[in-house]
């Protein structure tokens, strides 16, 4: 048995008294309660081409079901890559997301990756919400089964040029405090990906296509890695995709 | 003797059976037509809206309700004081009204007035299931008009209310599409300069606030009696009456700014109670509230009912016309108003939802601080300027953007002006004052009062016999109309007895306003802002009224019943 089934065996047992609990409360309030919400959405559902010819289609989704005071999440991240007709990302996070401040959540679960190469599990804190001036943060610790520690951070920032056009700058980097070569992490500094993307809302806010623009670089030792392995270090990618919300 | 107590007994029964109606309402799943989509919903017999209930002070009747839904329901006599078990509110008054069941209310009618009837069970109301109620009085009405037309607005939204909800929780902005773009700070740049709007936007940033926070649920369809802006529900008259328009904001959301273009409305009865008269150009009808005007008409033309929604996101239009088919010029709605600083005070004066949470305490002094420094530039930016040099309605913060103009330049309506006609109750010294902060945190979608959620929170616990003052600190930027059920709420406007009763009062942002009430209905009841989705989200506290002129009100066996439903 792998050992991040295990993890997910024990979700489960975690999310059956929360239920209970809510069976319990009285009609009053059921009846005039908001009670459990749900979503499910992909932020990002797109193609990219990038100036060397590389194409990749990319899925950032994620699904939620709970209360104010307690969500269970489910953050999907996948990177298909045309050329090797592989998943070269393969990420499920499963999280419990508290509130920590009237803008902030603290969230914490695991992390699964199960792409093309070896496996790895981690264990994930982390924090999301809104700093002022709206920027939208995500920020989590990741300790991996092999003992090695990360922090990636991600940044949105959305430009109404019209209340339908909107363009969202993002902004995202991983920082590993030691290498763990075996999947092509170097020790500091990985990555960093910025993009720029122009969507309509077409649907309500349920779908949004956009087209953007997006620039990924590889750094340190990751970098000398990536090119190792035939990769490149540094690219500019067009997109094309939408965003989607139920 | 024998013989004149026959009579009397038979006289007796003559008038009983005059004075108690039967009234038979079924629930039923509805198509709603408004112009723009159809939407499924819930409706009372066939039809959203449901039918004008015409009852008589006095009466005693018997309301036979049968739930067609394959869900639970119930019915909520909104306005009418009737003994606790009869008020229709789930888990409070009764268990609900299963599917397939009929559930007979029976109540007095004790007083008169336009009201109205809706459910109190999940979002069946937005959904449709609402209708009116006209209860005539028994003596002579302080006014005179030639005929009645009940005016029933609402905004009906393609979306169902759970889903709504859920948007909402999602993401608070999801329907707001009237959000400040960057072509909206160019504009503002040129009038203000850069710098300035640059501070204005860094200020109102730094708050994770929005000025466009006025419309939670935009995207909706004002309807007057189910019928769209399109559709154009018409009332006839002849030349030369005065017509009685009950308004009543049936809306799930939405306040309306109501105007007859080219006439008067002569203001005769808020909430169902008879007020001085007023004469007006427009006036805001909040959600869940009625007001009576009467409006006489000389020529024969038609002339448009415009009620424009507070955020000029949506309107609701009819008419008046001497012959079907007659219409007149519908305007178009005005700009949008921004919220100001002024309306973000209470907000930042008392810090936010969460009492310990003293880091948004310290980022809220920090805005005010920078806020302060341009105080100028702040007024500069209202876009509604001109707002400083209007008579101020005590009722808004100064300088708050939301505070109404009339669109001709003339008198609107205030909460101040309001004066009963004819008090219920001997003004006398309020027993004791409660506290109530309107609390929320808008980005999360989670509304409360004192900062906790009715799902947390105890009852408030009243004594009969007292005349509790309520003080509403309205600490959010949203403008809530707080509904007590059972008990009237008497509205300070600083006329001792003449202080107007109502039964719902709308609390604007920044603002504190005082209601005080005699506490003369025994029992268990519901208290909530009317807005269906902040009383869902947590905006709601349950009411219990101890002791009682007999004290026999077995108020816990109720509970039990309705938590074992």
């Amino acid at each position: 048995m792998k050992s991040w089934s295990r993890g997910v065996l024990l979700l489960p047992l975690i999310v059956a008294p929360v239920l209970s609990a809510h069976a319990d409360k009285d009609r009053a309030v059921d009846a005039h309660s908001a009670g459990a919400q749900w979503g499910i959405g992909a932020e990002k559902f797109e193609y990219r081409y990038s100036d060397t010819g590389e194409e990749l289609a990319v899925v950032e989704g994620d699904a939620f079901y709970g209360s104010d005071e307690l969500k269970f999440r489910w953050l999907f991240e996948g990177e298909w890559e045309e050329t090797h007709d592989a998943w070269e990302t393969v990420e499920n996070q499963f999280v419990a997301q508290v509130p920590v401040d009237d803008f902030w959540d603290a969230k914490g679960g695991i992390r699964i990756d199960t792409p093309k190469g070896p496996d790895r599990v981690y264990g994930v804190l982390g924090l999301t919400g809104l700093a002022p001036y709206w920027f939208e943060i995500d920020t989590n610790l990741y300790l991996s089964d092999e003992g090695d520690a990360s922090v990636d951070f991600e940044a949105e920032y959305e430009l109404l040029i019209t209340n339908y056009w909107i363009v969202s700058a993002t902004f995202e980097t991983m920082v590993a405090l030691s290498e763990d070569r075996e999947i092509g992490v170097g020790k500091g500094l990985n990555y960093t990906e910025m993009g720029l993307r122009l969507s309509y809302d077409l649907i309500d806010r349920a779908f949004s296509p956009y087209v953007g623009v997006v620039h990924e670089r590889k750094f340190g030792d990751t970098a000398d890695f990536a090119e190792g392995d035939g990769g490149s270090t540094e690219d500019w990618f067009a997109v094309i995709g939408a965003r989607i919300a139920f | 003797m024998k013989r004149s107590i026959l009579t009397a007994l038979l006289a007796g029964f003559a008038s009983l059976a005059v004075n108690a109606g039967e009234y038979n309402i079924s629930v039923d799943r509805v198509q709603i037509d408004t112009g723009d989509f159809v939407k499924e919903g819930i409706g009372y017999n066939g039809a959203s809206p449901g039918p004008i209930l015409r009852f008589r002070e006095g009466e005693e009747v018997t309301i036979n309700v049968t739930n067609n839904l394959d869900e639970m329901t119930s019915i909520h006599w909104h306005g009418l004081i009737l003994p606790f078990e009869q008020d229709g509110v789930p888990g409070i008054s009764f268990p609900g009204i299963r599917p397939g069941e009929t559930f007979t209310y029976q109540f007095p009618i004790v007083q008169a007035g336009t009201y109205w009837f809706h459910s109190h069970s999940g979002f069946q109301e937005p959904n449709g299931a609402y209708g009116a109620i006209v209860i005539e009085p028994e003596g002579r009405e302080p006014f005179r008009y030639d005929r009645e037309y009940v005016v029933q607005l609402t905004d009906k939204h393609p979306h169902s209310g759970d889903r709504i909800m859920r948007n909402l929780k999602t993401s608070a902005d999801y329907y707001n599409r009237q959000q400040q773009t960057v072509g909206d700070f160019f504009s503002e740049s040129a009038r203000n300069g850069f710098v300035a709007t640059l501070r204005d936007r860094m200020m109102w940033g730094e708050m994770r606030m929005m000025k466009a926070d006025i419309e939670d649920v935009q995207g909706f369809t004002g309807l007057i009696n189910g019928k769209g802006p399109e559709q154009n529900w018409t009332g006839l008259f002849e030349p030369g009456e005065r017509i009685r328009l009950r308004f009543i904001n049936s809306s799930a959301m939405t306040y309306f700014d109501i105007r007859i273009p080219g006439l008067t409305m002569t203001v005769v009865q808020a909430d169902g109670n008879n007020v001085q008269p007023v004469n007006v150009d427009e006036f805001r009808l909040g959600v869940a509230e009625t007001y009576d005007v009467i409006v006489h008409i000389r020529d024969e033309e038609a002339y448009t009912i415009f009620a424009e929604s507070m955020g000029r996101s949506g309107f609701a239009r009819g008419t008046l016309a001497p012959k079907e088919g007659m219409t007149a010029d519908v305007p178009e709605l005005r700009e949008p108003p921004l919220l100001t600083m002024a309306d973000m005070a209470g907000h930042m004066d008392h810090g936010d939802m969460n009492d310990d949470d003293m880091a948004g305490m310290d980022h809220g002094g920090a805005a005010m601080g920078s806020g302060m420094d341009h105080s100028a530039m702040g007024h500069g930016n209202m876009d509604q300027g001109s707002g400083s040099s209007l008579p101020q309605d005590p009722f808004y913060a100064q300088g708050s953007g939301l505070t109404p103009v009339a669109s001709n330049g003339g008198r609107f309506l205030s909460y101040a002006d309001l004066r009963a006609q004819n008090p219920l109750y001997e003004y006398r010294e309020p027993t004791r004052e409660i506290e109530l902060r309107l609390t929320g945190n808008m980005e999360r979608y989670e509304w409360s009062i004192n900062g906790i959620k009715y799902e947390d929170a105890d009852p408030i616990v009243l004594q009969y016999g007292e005349r509790v003052r309520f003080k509403f600190v309205n600490e959010t930027m949203m403008t809530h109309p707080m509904h007590l059920h059972g008990m009237w709420s008497i509205l300070d406007v600083g006329e001792g007895k003449w202080n107007p009763l109502k039964h719902v009062i709308s609390v604007a942002p920044a603002t504190t306003v005082y209601m005080e009430t005699e506490v003369d209905a025994p029992g268990e009841w519901a208290f909530h802002c009317h807005l269906s989705y902040h009383a869902a989200a947590g905006m709601f506290r349950k009411i219990v009224v101890e002791g009682g002129p007999d004290d026999q009100v077995d108020v816990s066996a109720v509970a039990r019943e309705g938590g074992d439903a």
